[in-house]
């Protein structure tokens, strides 16, 4: 009896998640009449839009991940050496981004950075590009700060820095050379996480008219009808790919792997 | 803050330069986060010239605003509740139903990549399923004569919506729920029926009572999602729907609501939803650690 009743809960998530992804996957197939092919992807992929977009969003997304390892680990480290009395607001403030809507953030950037502001950020297109990378990373902070700071629970910080500083070690050395190497598994988490985040993003990318991935593929599910489906099992295969190398780097850190 | 935690091989004239580590922090979670959600907070209290005002919040109380509002909660509460019932009860089967040990790896890895798989693609995954033309209703049209859209269904609707959103609530519930449920410890389970509890009597009295702050945190984390969830309903719906982060995103572009300062109030009204239910999670869930540690 317990167990028609569990089988009937696990075939029921069975079929509702896999019936969207057979679902795309078979239209994105579709699009020649009566046969399957592989004119959809070819289109996708043939479409410079795409790729420009594509290759906007990567960059992004890697700037993204320097920028948040650059801002996260010394910041952690820190907190968990020299000020650990702040640690609760610390992380409260990594949470922020979960509680307040992106579209708020973004809201704000806009009307805070607009031309006529003391920061003009929205006003050149690079300017906006960095405005759009620090969104990314404030959408980021969140997994970014908790894979690090687990990471950094399981070595010893203060003994670790101690040791680098009787040989001689600068901070640069000791975070680069000592720290970096350590929590490097839990960093690659944050980092992969982070690219599944903004290479799909929409709604910042979209409010502050950037060409990235998210509004062009949103543009060409609003005129397209096979395109779409293609570029949703591409999308698919970037998460499962972002969230397989996770595992992956996960294994090789023996004790307490990070929760991503 | 308290200097206590100094220790003593840190020389006393370093001390200022502790608080510089974390400067560089400071300064952009305040330039990129705080500011510009204060920004909009104070925004939404002020009139065009910068006095203070109650009008913009009067204003989200028109019938247009109302109803976007009722809607987006509607959509945020049916998908959390149901994303919380099967998410339990997948999580149930694979805890306690006997199933195969095998499954409950791959189930967490896929939820993990199934909760970030949201936004625009997640739109086009649920149109070429259930869409007019998507796969679930040609089948039921062409074998089994069953027209869903002459049965009233359209996937560009409230429960459309649901079930897309379902998509990343129930993988997000089985994520949470699953450490709980491993937290319930045999021991109570044994104790029960020594004392001659039956297994309902067990659920009923010992492990839902200790679960349910974890339940009901959960079910407000993932009302949260959903409210703040702009991209998939955009993709999915264009402007059809009208549920208040597209009302919100709508404004941002355009003006569409004639006064820039009501968008402020629109905005600061999503941060009060989320804000609540993110409270009521954080509250529920130090009360679940006690006992599930």
């Amino acid at each position: 009896m317990k167990k028609i009743w569990a089988w009937g809960a696990l075939l029921f998530g069975i079929l509702y998640f896999t019936l969207p992804l057979v679902g795309m996957t078979n239209f994105s197939l579709k699009m020649r009449r009566g046969e399957y092919s592989f004119e959809a992807y070819a289109r996708v992929f043939g479409d410079p839009r795409f790729q420009e977009t594509f290759t906007y969003s990567v960059t992004q997304a890697l700037f993204t991940i320097v920028f948040g390892v650059l801002l996260v680990v010394p910041t952690a480290y820190w907190i968990r050496l020299k000020l650990p009395g702040l640690r609760p607001y610390v992380e409260f403030v990594t949470l922020l981004p979960l509680v307040i809507p992106a579209i708020v953030i973004v809201f704000g950037y806009i009307r805070l950075y607009n031309t006529s502001s003391w920061l003009p950020l929205t006003g050149s297109a690079f300017g906006t590009n960095i405005l759009l990378m620090f969104g990314y990373a404030t959408l980021a902070l969140p997994y970014m700060y908790r894979a690090v700071d687990t990471g950094l629970r399981t070595i010893d910080v203060a003994t670790l820095t101690e040791a680098a500083q009787s040989l001689g070690a600068g901070w640069t050395t000791i975070l680069a050379r000592i720290i970096l190497p350590n929590v490097l598994v839990a960093v690659l988490s944050g980092a992969f996480l982070t690219f599944a985040i903004v290479i799909g993003e929409f709604t910042m990318a979209a409010l502050l008219n950037r060409p990235a991935f998210g509004p062009y593929m949103q543009l060409l599910g609003a005129n397209r009808a096979y395109e779409p489906a293609a570029l949703a099992v591409i999308a698919f295969g970037i998460t499962w790919g972002c969230l397989g190398l996770i595992q992956l780097v996960s294994r090789f850190q023996k004790s307490a792997p990070p929760k991503a | 803050m308290s200097t206590a935690h100094i220790s003593a091989r840190s020389p006393a004239r370093r001390l200022p330069l502790h608080w510089l580590g974390i400067l560089p922090f400071a300064a952009f979670v305040t330039l990129f986060l705080i500011l510009p959600t204060m920004k909009i907070v104070v925004g939404a209290f002020q009139t065009p010239d910068g006095s203070f005002t109650l009008d913009n919040i009067r204003g989200l109380f028109t019938p247009s605003i109302l109803a976007a509002y009722w809607i987006s909660i509607k959509i945020s509460v049916a998908s959390a509740l149901l994303g919380c019932l099967a998410g339990f009860a997948i999580s149930a089967a694979v805890v306690f139903g006997g199933l195969p040990k095998g499954i409950r790896g791959p189930l967490l890895t896929f939820s993990g990549v199934a909760s970030n798989f949201a936004g625009v693609p997640l739109a086009f995954a649920f149109l070429a399923t259930l869409g007019p033309v998507g796969i679930v209703n040609v089948f039921l049209r062409s074998e089994l004569g069953i027209d869903l859209r002459a049965l009233g269904f359209n996937i560009l609707s409230f429960w459309g919506l649901t079930i897309t959103y379902l998509f990343f609530q129930i993988p997000l519930m089985i994520l949470i729920i699953t450490p709980a449920l491993d937290g319930l410890k045999r021991e109570w389970r044994e104790a029960a029926s020594i004392l001659g509890a039956t297994g309902f009597q067990y659920w009923r009295m010992v492990a839902f009572p200790i679960l349910l702050p974890s339940i009901l945190g959960t079910l407000a984390l993932l009302f949260a999602n959903a409210f703040g969830a702009v991209a998939t309903a955009i993709a999915l719906t264009g402007s059809s729907l009208s549920i208040v982060p597209i009302l919100l995103f709508a404004q941002i572009r355009g003006d569409v609501l004639g006064n820039p300062h009501l968008g402020y109030a629109l905005a600061f009204g999503m941060i009060v939803v989320t804000g609540v239910a993110n409270a009521i999670y954080i509250w529920l869930r130090a009360r679940s650690e006690r006992w599930l540690k």
